[in-house]
């Protein structure tokens, strides 16, 4: 099996065939985390690239791991000990990175579509950590990936994402995965954090958190940038809190079932309150373990064969 | 175009021939104690079930059996354009100090069982490891022997062995192929 | 201009003759001679004259763009005079109106009159320089414009930078309209676009792009609009964008105000959707932004029903390391002028939308007419001022956007049946940044004459 994907840029242009595969080989991955040598050897002699313009400490650390677990060797650069502080553009530093002999980069770029220039710009896969406002793949599958572990499908559930859909690319994932493995997906989220004609990405927009989770099978609930308020989009943390923030008797509305997810870091007490963020149903943790999965197999798919005959 | 040459094993064959590797087994280890099966996928699986269930109706008690991918272990990754598919390794017991029993369909280059000698060592130090075969086919690249062999079968290169078991397949029969 | 000595007579035979400006549309031969357009009719001798054979072809009068970045001075490694109006002639286009944002900017006589001599030396067509409304382009003290306006601009404009203070705009309209002299302004409510890098709306939303909302461009229109009801001076919007600015403009037209717009190929062509089906091609960045579908169609219907009276390209040439960037990071525009033609008609004009005396009468007569270079009215307005400068430009004379006899020899012909792919490395502007690249176009101009000199034949810039 192979991916049609060349590099892993955006789960809108990705087909199904290759997010079912992705799904399926974590879920074989996933065993290894759990082994008292977290080793594998098969991409020994593979150098990986994390070139981080944005800080993060999760997605990449994530991404070491899973390189780490799967023997290749890793190198990151972030912006504040790169040339790129000297004025290099995204291309010159691509390159040399490319001539250095990396196997595969990893970038994480404020701007949406960064990660489709390198793309182009390179010849060896490209993979998008999270390019600004746009989509963050690995984020959509490994959530893509909670749920089905925990529900045991993807087909037929109801996912309310609830928070600043606007800037969020964990949103735009999720939105593309979901719809083209079946499910349903409700945004909300105050009117200015929703973006126009969200709808007709085929989901359904609502200002009314209670409406959003009603009968929810999942309550995903995003990172709220609390610099967004500077720019007046919303007044005050409190009163966003009071509105959209997810509680105990809001998730109550959701099935009884319901998973809550939230991709980290949290912000306690604003968009989500610990009575629930600490509860049963909270996978906050799991989603962490399945990113290492989920990379794991990104990792293997695109890197661990041969070149093409 | 590949044609089927000849039967070597049916049903019955298959039958005693894992009947008698259970008891060379408990005979080479003196019993079940601390004995574990682990069955290299995808053909091995069933073969490691069907020898513990053998072993159970000789000895009245069940050994523990896992199973093996070794596809992130191969050597040949880089020489292949296309990606295996990884499946799951489920060993739901720890291998330290256990007397390991590798079981697999057929043995010939003995690559398989080199990348499965590395998986079992990476999930722990096993006291000792042993291989089972249904079928040795020769032609080995690599010093590596079977303890317990249902059948050797002297082949040439152009040959397949083809195993099927009715766990994967339609059918209990082994049969010599051959590349025309 | 560059082209020096006395033309050698032409004789162009045989072709389509469409020339709005005199409601002709007929099959007839055209003689220059002597840098004028000295005979139109049927069955003309040669005389001696070089004879063109424009059988199936289109004669027209020399095409006018009423908006082009030559970025000389200032920026010539993204283009200069030179280059934009050998690009200009490639393009059959044989005056260009050269905005005002070079650096420094075109903001008093003596810099009107620095674009003059370095086109009189330079260029290969026409051209008309713009001035700039405020001093510096900075929006707050008028610059000189009566200076400017004897000097030779033709009209005013801080393109670039809308005019965001409406006491400004309103200075410069009743100052500016005693020189007959049109305000050109690129509308745009600045608090409503920043950061933003294309248009607002769904495709945005799908790639996680700030988005310029069509009522920022809207807004400002609407102002512009009361300011020239208020001051009775002359507006022309740049760059008509939206369905809500057409609707503006349809209603000033009806209550009879002095205001005009263009519209670019661009704009009349290309939607948002492109930016992502090119997963962000920095060369499909332009302010005004590419557009949703509902706006390009009211566009179209706006310049079929001559709302929009004039195209024109916004020829915005960028050095490649400015687009070659980031999306937010890249450069606005788009290097327009080699391709405005054949993208009209390979998606106007062949699919029927828009008659081919329309399409020629906005690319000659519609500019001529709100740029006051022909015979045909000003809209209304106060008149110029007793004693303004004609509109002089390094050669005697500019084609007024007619073919009328006696008038400068600026004819353009036009292929409409060639076929040819857009390879932007083969554009003689410096500014390779066209998203159009590889794209198969039909529709190509063919030979350009500016002032009876043939500058551009088959392609081949000859000047």
């Amino acid at each position: 099996m192979k991916l049609k994907s060349r590099d892993i840029l955006a789960l809108e242009e990705m087909p199904r065939e290759d997010m079912e595969l992705i799904l399926d080989t974590a879920s074989s991955m996933k065993e290894i985390i759990y082994r008292p040598i977290k080793k594998v050897p098969t991409l020994r002699g593979k150098t990986v690239v994390t070139l981080f313009y944005e800080a993060s400490t999760r997605t990449r650390t994530s991404f070491e791991l899973a390189a780490k677990y799967m023997s290749a060797d890793t190198v990151s650069i972030a912006t504040a000990t790169s040339s790129v502080q000297k004025g290099e553009t995204l291309k010159d530093t691509a390159r040399t990175l490319r001539v250095m002999g990396s196997d595969c980069v990893i970038m994480r770029h404020p701007v949406s579509g960064s990660c489709h220039f390198l793309a182009r710009v390179l010849d060896i896969p490209v993979i998008n950590g999270g390019d600004g406002m746009h989509e963050h793949p690995t984020q959509g599958l490994l959530d893509m990936f909670t749920m089905r572990e925990k529900k045991g499908r993807l087909e037929g559930l109801r996912v309310a994402i609830i928070g600043d859909i606007y800037h969020s690319r964990v949103a735009r994932s999720n939105i593309w995965g979901l719809k083209k493995m079946g499910a349903s997906v409700v945004v909300c989220g105050p009117a200015t954090l929703l973006p126009p004609e969200i709808e007709k990405m085929g989901v359904e927009a609502t200002t009314r958190v209670e409406e959003a989770v009603k009968d929810a099978d999942v309550v995903m609930v995003l990172r709220l940038q609390l610099e967004r308020q500077q720019r007046g989009l919303f007044p005050s943390a409190r009163e966003y809190s009071r509105l959209w923030g997810i509680t105990r008797e809001r998730l109550n509305l959701a099935k009884p079932d319901a998973l809550l997810m939230h991709p980290g870091p949290m912000n306690r007490g604003i968009e989500i309150a610990s009575e629930v963020a600490d509860s049963p149903q909270s996978t906050i943790e799991d989603q962490v373990t399945n990113g290492v999965a989920v990379r794991m197999a990104i990792l293997y798919l695109l890197l661990g064969g041969g070149e093409e005959k | 175009m590949v044609t089927e040459k000849a039967r070597i094993m049916d049903e019955e064959a298959m039958r005693r021939a894992i009947t008698r590797i259970a008891h060379e087994i408990l005979e080479k280890n003196k019993g079940i104690e601390g004995l574990v099966l682990v069955g290299i996928r995808r053909r091995g699986v069933p073969l490691a079930e069907r020898l513990a269930r053998q072993i159970e109706a000789i000895e009245g008690r069940r050994v523990p059996v896992g199973s093996l991918d070794i596809t992130l272990y191969r050597d040949d990754l880089t020489l292949r354009s296309d990606h295996p598919v990884v499946h799951r390794t489920e060993v739901p017991f720890a291998v330290q100090g256990k007397k390991v029993v590798l079981v697999d369909d057929v043995l010939y280059t003995g690559r398989t069982v080199r990348a499965a000698l590395d998986a079992i060592m990476d999930l722990g130090r096993p006291a000792l490891i042993q291989l089972a075969v249904l079928v040795d086919r020769g032609h080995r690249e690599l010093p590596i022997r079977a303890d317990y062999v249902g059948k050797n079968v002297p082949t040439s290169r152009r040959e397949i062995i083809h195993v099927k078991l009715k766990e994967t397949d339609d059918e209990d029969a082994v049969i010599i192929e051959e590349m025309t | 201009m560059k082209l020096r000595g006395k033309p050698e007579p032409l004789l162009i035979r045989g072709g389509r003759v469409i020339d709005p400006a005199q409601g002709i549309d007929a099959e007839m031969d055209v003689l220059l001679a002597d840098g004028v357009v000295s005979q139109l009719g049927h069955g003309l001798e040669a005389d001696g004259a070089r004879v063109f054979e424009a059988r199936g072809l289109w004669v027209v009068p020399g095409l006018i763009d009423m908006h082009v970045h030559l970025r000389e001075p200032g920026e010539e490694w993204k283009e200069d005079i030179a280059s934009g109006t050998r690009a200009a002639a490639a393009g059959g286009f044989t005056t260009v109106v050269a905005m005002a944002n070079t650096r420094p900017p075109v903001d008093d006589a003596s810099m009107v009159n620095s674009i003059l001599a370095r086109a009189a030396e330079k260029a290969v067509v026409h051209v008309l320089p713009v001035g700039a409304v405020t001093r510096g382009l900075e929006g707050k003290e008028l610059a000189e414009m009566g200076d400017m306006a004897e000097a030779g601009a033709v009209a005013f404009s801080d393109d670039g930078h809308p005019i965001a203070d409406a006491e400004v705009m309103r200075c410069a309209l009743e100052y500016g309209c005693v020189f007959g002299k049109p305000i050109i302004d690129h509308c745009q409510e600045p608090s409503l676009t920043r950061d933003a890098v294309m248009h607002l709306g769904y495709w945005s939303t799908v790639l996680g792009l700030r988005g310029m909302p069509a009522a920022a461009e809207e807004i400002m229109v609407a102002r512009d609009i009361m300011l020239a009801r208020l001051t009775g001076g002359r507006v022309h919007i740049a760059h008509a964008s939206t369905r809500g600015t057409v609707d503006l403009l349809r209603g000033a037209r009806a209550e009879g105000l002095p205001v005009t717009a263009e519209v670019t190929p661009t704009h009349l062509c290309l939607t948002d959707r492109l930016v992502h089906d090119t997963w962000y091609d920095t060369n499909t960045k332009v302010n005004p932004p590419l557009r949703a579908a509902e706006d390009v169609e009211a566009l179209r219907r706006a310049l079929a029903e001559g709302v929009i009276e004039a195209i024109a390209t916004d020829h915005a040439p960028h050095h490649l390391d400015d687009k070659d960037v980031e999306y937010n990071y890249a450069a606005f525009g788009i290097s327009a002028l080699e391709t405005a033609v054949p993208l009209l008609l390979t998606e106007l004009v062949h699919p029927g939308l828009i008659a081919p005396g329309t399409l020629i009468e906005r690319l000659t007569a519609g500019p001529a007419r709100i740029l006051g270079l022909g015979a045909g009215s000003l809209p209304v307005g106060r008149q110029p001022a007793a004693g303004s400068a004609p509109v002089v430009a390094g050669c005697r004379r500019v084609g007024a956007g007619s073919l009328r006899v006696g008038g400068c020899a600026d004819v353009t012909v036009i292929d409409p049946g060639l076929e040819r792919t857009v390879d932007p490395e083969r554009f003689y502007s410096k500014g390779r940044n066209t998203p159009l690249g590889g794209r198969k176009l039909r529709g190509w101009p063919v030979l350009t004459v500016v002032a009876g000199h043939v500058v551009m034949r088959d392609g081949e810039v000859l000047a």
